[in-house]
């Protein structure tokens, strides 16, 4: 099982690589990936410098091209492709069929995986993207229970990639349109979700109040954590009751899941976390990369270490930790 | 330009199914989805019988397709995926890449339902190139988009095989879940759902805590708190070479609805106000570029 890494910076790719990623994944400084925030991602330059860090220390580079071009934008995707060709990266992580199509048909040599972005929940529609743009991997949306992914990896007619930490998107993505509801921006379109541009938070006598767009998706008590206002994770009413109708501020954690994922033959772990800083990199990738050591050499006794369990929820968002999808009680 | 009726989001019993079938076969649309595209789970009619009532439908005339799932996880979903795409008889509305690829093996055509991420003509030519002879525009893209869309489409050579249909009235299906979200509001565990949603025959509103209609809880399916509504553009979506506005099922006054629509389209009359069938304010901001909860329509 190799651990594939989000670096959103040079700093983070290097703290990834050094911590003990198999791959690093990055995305360009435009819409054409899914952490579309201002201050992140690479240059052709930095991409380059980054390439030849991970070569040079055995570690892979992937890059993200995630997002789904308008006809306004194609143009930038069909570069961010040739870019990446250019600069000698290992692998293209594709959502849009359009850009497979012409990442497969101008740079056939290059590997392609098909993005967590393209939705790809069964083994028809993974037959679809092997054999229209041979795909060598997917990475699955994070709505499989745990059985369903040892069902799909069975029949699975290329390598699979599941998320094991980060932040949880609540839908499957690649099919979410809250955002763009909500402010007019989606991670289809530009990348973003419940973008920073259309938060507002303003203190009231009820509470510290955050608004989307204007729309009220929470309001926090003095003593209460409030975290960024991502459009799922708020708390709305339903017939009268009060609560986060949709999902808590928690991450998703995995790591106690390990052995199963392994014996599934999962090939490859994904972290998220390109927004995140280089200290969240050096940690979680450390911690990871023990553990998917561990359970290789162990996998009979292996058992996820409080130690481990500890130094991920410091990290994580809302101090919570969930299986997730995984678990058939969350669904 | 003609009218089509989406396939029904929500769970409503066998007889309100066949008895709202049965009241607007001779309605003004020309063309009907049907079939379960939410969740597998929900058996008010299994995949046999959703096939038996469309070919019955089908001596009417009106074109009749069946549409399948959006979200495809166990294997026994993608088993009743397959009978609807096996029919041997009716076209077929992909809801699902998976579904693409059954239909593909097989050579026949297809419709793309909104679902299906087309946010481009290379990726409308590949589908072409799979059966796609017609598509729902994702609900997210706007009018200017679609009018590059189909330009390239042109370019491409592939602009005349295709039909263009656009999600024109209804709550707009938003995202979708491995989690239910009516089971996490009446508290039970989804794999024991006891089908609650039928409860709530077009959702259960899930408001801002200041009481702003926000979005509508529809078992896995997220759907917009507003109601979209593009009757009052439909000149423009004409002019841009739109063949189908589609009117999503809800439970009351669907029947006004697609006649007020119906009579505007024909030039019979230029009334686009259905502020009395409205169960939730009105939406466009997706069509002209903005939020999708915005609403700035005038009438005419």
């Amino acid at each position: 099982m190799k651990l594939v890494c989000p670096a959103g910076n040079y700093p983070m790719l290097k703290a990834a690589v050094d911590n003990g990623a198999d791959a690093v994944y990055i995305g360009f400084k435009d819409d054409t990936n899914a952490r579309h925030f201002a201050g992140l991602n690479f240059n052709d330059g930095t991409a380059q410098k980054a390439v030849k860090y991970a070569h040079d220390r055995g570690s892979k580079v992937y890059v993200a091209i995630n997002t789904y071009p308008q006809p306004a934008g194609w143009k930038r995707w069909q570069k961010a492709v040739d870019v990446a060709a250019d600069i000698g990266i290992d692998a293209l992580i594709v959502a849009d069929t359009g850009v497979l199509a012409y990442a497969t048909e101008k740079h056939p040599q290059l590997d392609r995986h098909l993005s967590v972005q393209g939705s790809a929940t069964n083994v028809e529609a993974l037959r679809f993207y092997k054999e229209q743009f041979d795909i060598q991997r997917a990475v699955i949306p994070r709505v499989l229970s745990m059985a369903q992914v040892k069902q799909l990896a069975e029949n699975s007619p290329v390598e699979l990639e599941v998320f094991g930490f980060g932040s949880l998107c609540v839908m499957v993505e690649g099919r979410c349109l809250l955002s763009s509801y909500a402010t007019g921006e989606s991670p289809n379109t530009c990348g973003a979700c419940s973008p920073a541009k259309a938060v507002r938070w303003v203190e009231t006598e009820n509470g510290r109040e955050c608004r989307l767009n204007n729309v009220l998706i929470d309001r926090f008590a003095s003593d209460e954590k409030a975290g960024y206002p991502v459009v799922c994770k708020g708390r709305f009413t339903v017939e009268g009751s009060t609560y986060h109708a949709l999902e808590e501020p928690t991450s998703l954690n995995t790591l106690e899941l390990l052995p199963q994922l392994q014996q599934s033959g999962i090939k490859a772990i994904k972290i998220e976390g390109r927004q995140r800083s280089t200290a969240y990199v050096s940690k979680v990738v450390r911690v990871w990369r023990e553990a998917i050591d561990s359970c290789m050499n162990n996998p009979q006794t292996f058992s996820a270490k409080s130690q481990w369990m500890q130094d991920l929820a410091s990290v994580s968002e809302g101090t919570q930790t969930t299986l997730g999808a995984y678990d058939r009680p969350w669904q | 330009m003609r009218l089509s009726l989406g396939p029904i989001l929500y769970l409503w019993p066998r007889q309100t199914i066949e008895d709202f079938y049965q009241q607007h076969i001779d309605s003004a649309v020309d063309v009907i989805y049907l079939g379960e595209t939410v969740c597998a789970k929900r058996r008010s009619l299994k995949p046999a019988e959703w096939i038996e009532l469309a070919k019955e439908l089908a001596k009417s005339g009106k074109q009749i397709v069946l549409s399948t799932l959006a979200l495809i996880e166990a294997g026994s979903d993608l088993g009743n995926v397959k009978r609807l795409c096996n029919n041997g008889e009716l076209l077929v509305e992909a809801n699902e890449m998976g579904a693409v690829q059954l239909m593909a093996d097989q050579k026949l055509p297809f419709v793309a339902g909104p679902s299906l991420n087309i946010y481009n003509a290379y990726t409308l030519k590949q589908l072409h190139n799979q059966g796609l002879i017609r598509w729902v525009m994702p609900v997210e893209l706007n009018a200017a988009t679609l009018a590059d869309i189909l330009s390239d489409a042109e370019a491409l050579g592939i602009r005349d095989q295709i039909e263009t249909e656009v999600f024109s009235y209804g709550r707009l299906p938003l995202a979708y879940s491995a989690r239910c979200f009516t089971t996490r509001f009446r508290k039970i565990p989804k794999d024991n759902c006891q089908f609650v949603c039928q409860d709530y025959p077009e959702g259960l509103p899930m408001d801002s805590q200041e009481g702003e209609a926000f979005f509508n809880i529809n078992g896995i399916q997220t759907q917009s708190g507003r109601i979209q509504h593009l009757l009052p553009h439909w000149q423009e979506m004409q002019k841009l070479g739109v063949d189908l506005m589609r009117i999503s099922p809800q439970p009351q006054h669907t029947g006004e609805i697609i006649k007020r629509y119906n009579e505007v389209i024909k030039g019979e009359s230029q009334d686009t106000d259905i502020q009395e069938y409205l169960s939730a304010p009105a939406c466009d901001g997706y069509w002209r570029g903005q939020s999708g909860m915005d609403y700035i329509a005038v009438s005419g």
